[in-house]
């Protein structure tokens, strides 16, 4: 981009300035989308006309004196499976042949309100029942710094767009980690609100009651402007922290037991850069960490099934066929056994709230391994092969279970480039103090690989 | 039913729903049920606490 605006507030800013116009910034990304998406394919619906009539708009409004706010005038993407209103939302499946929105999400709604541009909807993995794009009516998403590996999912266009600077911002979903994992993947800042605190309407569910709809952008001052649009204000209210003084919970045993080494190389490298900065850290565990992945597989698993079973009985041919078998898994679980996984996610959500309580939240690593390799089931982690599925959702869907809010900021990158990410979690519902948090921490580990 | 029972069940109607490639996961899925159903949170009607559910057939 040379010395074109990176972030949204250095968009806002130059358009405040007049230095620039929302319509050049939005042909700059759409420019791009022509030049690269071919090879990456972070787009399902590039929304081009609609975006130059939003962004010339802006302008007008903007000229006569009418801001409304640092969203005004700037380019987004929208992950594939929320409604625009006249637009198809495939959800990267043939199962959504037919579509058109009848109106728009709530959320996006939102976004047009605070005057973002829309530029177009995200490639993902299908139904986001996956961490890696490649099961897609529309073809894997390849990652901008390595084509031969997944940017993360499910919400892999989304992260690919904006790193690729095809959008300042991108709205993805979040269920089991798939707007942190493309995050951390892709060297991004991915924010997961708290449970509920987003409205979900005209988003299509995949477990209805671990969904959550936040933005992968570039920086946590971005990700905190486009929370605010997402809540249905327009301006930034986060009080600024300094670094020295925060106390963090560091969540070892199971959540550092089973990392790349390069991951926990720069886990262990963040941690000592944030005690320096007077960072407090103190070690905590989970009693119950075990269990984490037997209750969300038992929810997300019945959850799912419930949704997609009069299309399972009628159209499974329309299903990619790994996508259609895991959801076809679902329909096996038993009544009592999805009771036992609530009452888990139960005792869960209190360990994490004990294990913040006194404190400003948790810090974990928020990928265990980097980018994987496209078509690869398993990947090598300290000695053994584990499953791209489960490595990738290990450390982020905890935080699905219990719904504290949780963001993933970039934290280093391996000898080969790729980015590496810390989670920050937050105390239940308090989403404006862990974005304070996170700009501490964001100003002491450095920028990601996209700034 | 135990965790065993439903297994094999489950695995006989995915063979003849023509589904066989179910089965490896569907192995998989129980040994994380017969993980949930083995943690220490589960209630049990005798009142016990740590009723071993799999060994009682729950």
């Amino acid at each position: 981009m040379g010395t074109e605006p990176r972030t949204i507030a250095e968009v806002a800013r130059a358009l405040d300035e007049r230095t620039t116009t929302a319509e050049a910034i939005t042909e700059r990304c759409l420019e791009r989308i022509a030049e690269r998406d071919s090879s990456i394919n972070a787009f399902i619906t590039v929304l081009a006309a609609q975006a130059r009539e939003q962004a010339r708009d802006a302008d007008r409004e903007r000229a006569a004196g009418q801001s409304r706010g640092p969203l005004h005038g700037v380019p987004v993407s929208l992950k594939d499976i929320i409604d625009v209103g006249g637009t198809p939302t495939t959800a990267a499946s043939r199962v959504r042949n037919d579509h058109v929105a009848a109106r728009d999400a709530t959320v996006v709604q939102r976004l047009r309100d605070a005057g973002a541009v829309i530029v177009g909807k995200t490639n993902l993995h299908e139904f986001a029942f996956g961490t890696t794009n490649e099961d897609s009516a529309f073809g894997p998403v390849r990652h901008p710094l390595d084509p031969s590996r997944s940017p993360g999912g499910s919400s892999g266009g989304s992260a690919a767009s904006v790193l690729a600077d095809m959008a300042y911002a991108s709205i993805g979903t979040d269920t089991g980690g798939s707007i942190r994992i493309p995050a951390a993947a892709c060297g991004l800042v991915g924010l997961k609100p708290a449970l509920h605190e987003v409205p979900l309407d005209g988003i299509v569910p995949l477990s209805e009651t671990m969904d959550h709809v936040g933005p992968i952008c570039r920086t946590v001052a971005d990700a905190a402007i486009v929370y605010r649009a997402l809540c249905g204000e327009r301006e930034p209210r986060i009080a600024p922290r300094e670094a020295s003084g925060i106390r963090l919970g560091v969540l070892r045993g199971y959540f550092t037991a089973l990392l790349d080494a390069q991951v926990a190389h720069a886990f262990d490298q963040a941690c000592a850069r944030l005690s320096d900065a007077g960072v407090v850290l103190e070690d905590v565990t989970l009693a119950h960490a075990g269990d984490i992945a037997a209750v969300y597989l038992h929810i997300v698993l019945a959850e799912a099934a419930a949704y997609h079973a009069m299309t399972l009985d009628n159209r499974p041919d329309d299903y990619t066929t790994n996508v259609r078998i895991r959801l076809e898994m679902g329909r096996y679980i038993l009544a009592q056994d999805y009771v036992r996984a609530m009452r888990g996610r139960e005792l869960l959500r209190g360990e994490v709230d004990a294990a913040i309580s006194g404190r400003d939240g948790l810090l974990l690593p928020a990928l265990a391994v980097p980018a994987t390799k496209l078509g690869a089931s398993t990947v090598r982690v300290g000695g053994s092969e584990e499953p791209v599925r489960n490595i990738t959702l290990r450390l982020t869907q905890l935080f699905n279970i219990t719904g504290h809010p949780a963001i993933s900021v970039p934290c280093g990158k391996t000898i080969e480039g790729l980015p590496i990410g810390a989670q920050l979690v937050g105390p239940a519902r308090q989403t404006s103090a862990l974005l304070a948090v996170a700009t501490a921490v964001e100003a002491q580990l450095g920028p990601g690989v996209s700034r | 039913m135990t965790v065993k029972a439903w297994l094999d069940t489950a695995i006989q109607d995915a063979e003849r729903r023509g589904l066989p490639a179910l089965k490896p996961l569907l192995e998989a899925l129980a040994r994380s049920t017969a993980a949930l159903r083995t943690a220490d949170w589960n209630a049990d009607a005798t009142g016990e606490p740590d009723a071993a559910h799999v060994q009682h057939g729950h």
